[in-house]
């Protein structure tokens, strides 16, 4: 467990060792681990993630009034990964080998290399220091999303550029591209409506994994903007050592995470009706 | 490319010291000759070796020492005597990123070796034995899968403490899952050739086959996926750095450095702006690298 008496941290600088201990009967604490344990998963049942030892508000009220802000941001970045990402791929694949896939696959291969943190440190130092005109920090008004979710797309941008692009080049090899193209069909035509449609069936699974993976991205990019979601709540209860803050967040961030994957395979079965399961 | 005629030439030079006509070397050979076609392989080979030279001639590079503190030059922009500037407590940048670099290519490479060390065995098992050992194993790999890398790495440290070592373990475990799943997909394929079947028939024992007939050739996405890894765990490192959950100052380590930084960036931008920079070229070289090792270890997975 996280180093350090919580019983401790909670009672403070002045607190006797009775106090202490009192505090460890009330938290538990002095309880073996197995039976903590089983103790935290009954109450899971019924919805009780147990009470933060910070505040001494019930952990599910504390996430539940960070989570939107999470949400938002999440889902803001992984629309702006899908929409440049997929078109980046597009291009990229309809003009193979020339100028702009080259450039393009720069951009790939620089946004899959940047930290993130830094990125965002980078932006806040051009648009907020340097031509003050997005805040640095904070979530009021819709300008103070630009930034941070410029932040955590990057990432997601890059990847599913990468994902799109070679997903297209192999479609468009396809003997029914040949056959639209040979019917006459227009260029934009055969791009979107043929190329595309099929192309986009590993793009889905990656746009999936990727909104999973940017809720453990989330977590750093909240800290450089300072947003008030459940990534920056879980940071303060680690110093803190909340433990029970920092263990419902934790379930809360995996639970989403295995919902996504779980959501991905069903949507990849609907896409692509030669998949079954079972 | 220039790098690349004097890679060729080295290696024109080992044929005519007669590796050539090793029979054993002739597949190393032909992976090297693809590995060189590639532009930008060669340019991550060469970007990584520029980074580990720099690192180990650290001494010789810069007269200033990473972690002393003076005071009285805390703070002070790129010039002529700090070519970086120095810190909030009067480090040398350079110096502090230089033996920074050491660090974080030790973190990555032993984070990465206790991922190898625990995924390909485990991996292995799984793939070769199937059954309820697979079970087991899976469910595990699965445990380990049901969190974002990034958030297991953080937990883990959450509940080991802060400190290179910890750092290196939390990277560690969240290395692994990867490598099982690889692995295990690799075996399952390769158990099933006729060659395992013959060595089975003259009666081999089952960890000789896995030893020296499954494991060799099951190491080529492996060797691609370690390379890749590499990158992650120090962009992994260094976030847990940045977040004060790394290794712990005065320790130079480029992500508690940028960490370090970002209280500064209303006034001393630099002080960010080079320790992500380290960070960017350190991961860029390590995927440049893996990409070229996949095309050239494994023709058929060339889809990217």
């Amino acid at each position: 467990m996280l180093p350090g008496d919580p019983a401790r941290t909670i009672a403070g600088l002045l607190a006797t060792e009775e106090d202490v201990a009192r505090l460890h009967t009330q938290l538990g604490l002095d309880q073996p681990l197995i039976v903590q344990y089983v103790r935290f998963l009954g109450n899971l049942l019924r919805g009780d993630l147990g009470v933060s030892a910070r505040t001494s508000r019930p952990v599910l009220e504390e996430i539940l009034a960070r989570l939107p802000a999470t949400l938002e941001l999440a889902l803001l970045s992984t629309a702006l990964a899908s929409f440049f990402g997929i078109i980046g791929g597009v291009i990229a694949a309809t003009y193979h080998n020339s100028f702009i896939d080259y450039v393009i696959s720069l951009f790939t291969l620089f946004g899959s290399s940047m930290p993130a943190y830094w990125l965002g440190l980078m932006l806040i130092i051009l648009f907020a220091v340097q031509w003050q005109v997005l805040p640095a920090a904070g979530n009021e008004g819709p300008l103070s999303f630009i930034l941070p979710s410029l932040t955590l797309a990057a990432f997601s941008i890059a990847l599913i550029t990468r994902m799109t692009r070679s997903s297209m080049l192999e479609v468009l090899n396809q003997d029914y591209i040949r056959t639209a193209r040979a019917k006459g069909l227009q260029e934009h035509s055969v791009l979107f409506n043929h190329a595309l449609k099929n192309a986009l069936i590993p793009v889905i699974t990656v746009v999936g994994l990727q909104l999973g993976a940017l809720f453990g991205g989330a977590v750093l990019t909240e800290s450089v903007f300072g947003w008030p979601g459940i990534g920056l709540l879980l940071l303060d209860s680690i110093s803190a050592r909340d433990y029970p803050v920092v263990q419902g967040v934790v379930l809360v961030f995996s639970s989403m995470f295995i919902l996504l994957n779980v959501l991905v395979d069903v949507l990849y079965a609907y896409f692509d009706p030669r998949i079954h399961y079972g | 490319m220039f790098c690349t005629r004097i890679l060729t030439r080295a290696f024109t030079m080992a044929n005519t010291f007669g590796v050539e006509h090793d029979e054993k070397m002739k597949p190393l050979i032909e992976i090297w000759r693809r590995f060189l076609r590639r532009r930008s392989a060669v340019l991550g080979l060469a970007l990584l070796s520029i980074l580990v030279a720099l690192s180990l001639a650290a001494p010789l590079i810069t007269p200033h020492d990473p972690e002393k503190l003076k005071l009285s030059q805390a703070l002070i922009a790129p010039s002529a005597q700090f070519p970086l500037g120095t810190d909030h407590l009067g480090r040398d940048l350079v110096a502090r990123l230089l033996y920074g670099a050491r660090l974080s290519l030790v973190i990555g490479f032993l984070a990465v070796a206790m991922g190898l060390a625990v995924g390909v065995p485990f991996g292995a098992l799984s793939g070769y034995y199937g059954g309820w050992i697979d079970l087991i194993i899976q469910r595990i790999a699965d445990v380990l899968l049901s969190f974002p890398t990034f958030l297991l790495a953080l937990s883990l440290v959450a509940i080991l403490g802060v400190g290179l070592q910890n750092v290196i373990i939390s990277v560690g475990i969240s290395a692994i899952p990867s490598f099982i799943r690889i692995v295990r997909s690799s075996v399952l394929t390769i158990r099933e050739q006729t060659y395992v079947e013959a060595a089975r028939a003259v009666g081999m024992r089952d960890s000789k086959i896995i030893l020296l007939h499954v494991l060799p050739n099951a190491m080529a996405p492996v060797i691609v996926q370690a390379t890749l890894n590499l990158g992650t765990a120090i962009l992994i490192a260094a976030g847990l750095g940045f977040l004060g959950l790394g290794v712990q100052p005065p320790t130079p380590e480029w992500g508690s450095m940028l960490g370090e930084g970002r209280n500064y960036i209303f006034s001393h931008g630099y002080m960010a702006t080079f320790p992500g920079l380290a960070i960017f070229c350190a991961v860029l070289s390590f995927n440049l690298l893996g990409d070229g090792l996949r095309d050239a270890l494994d023709p058929r997975l060339r889809r990217m």
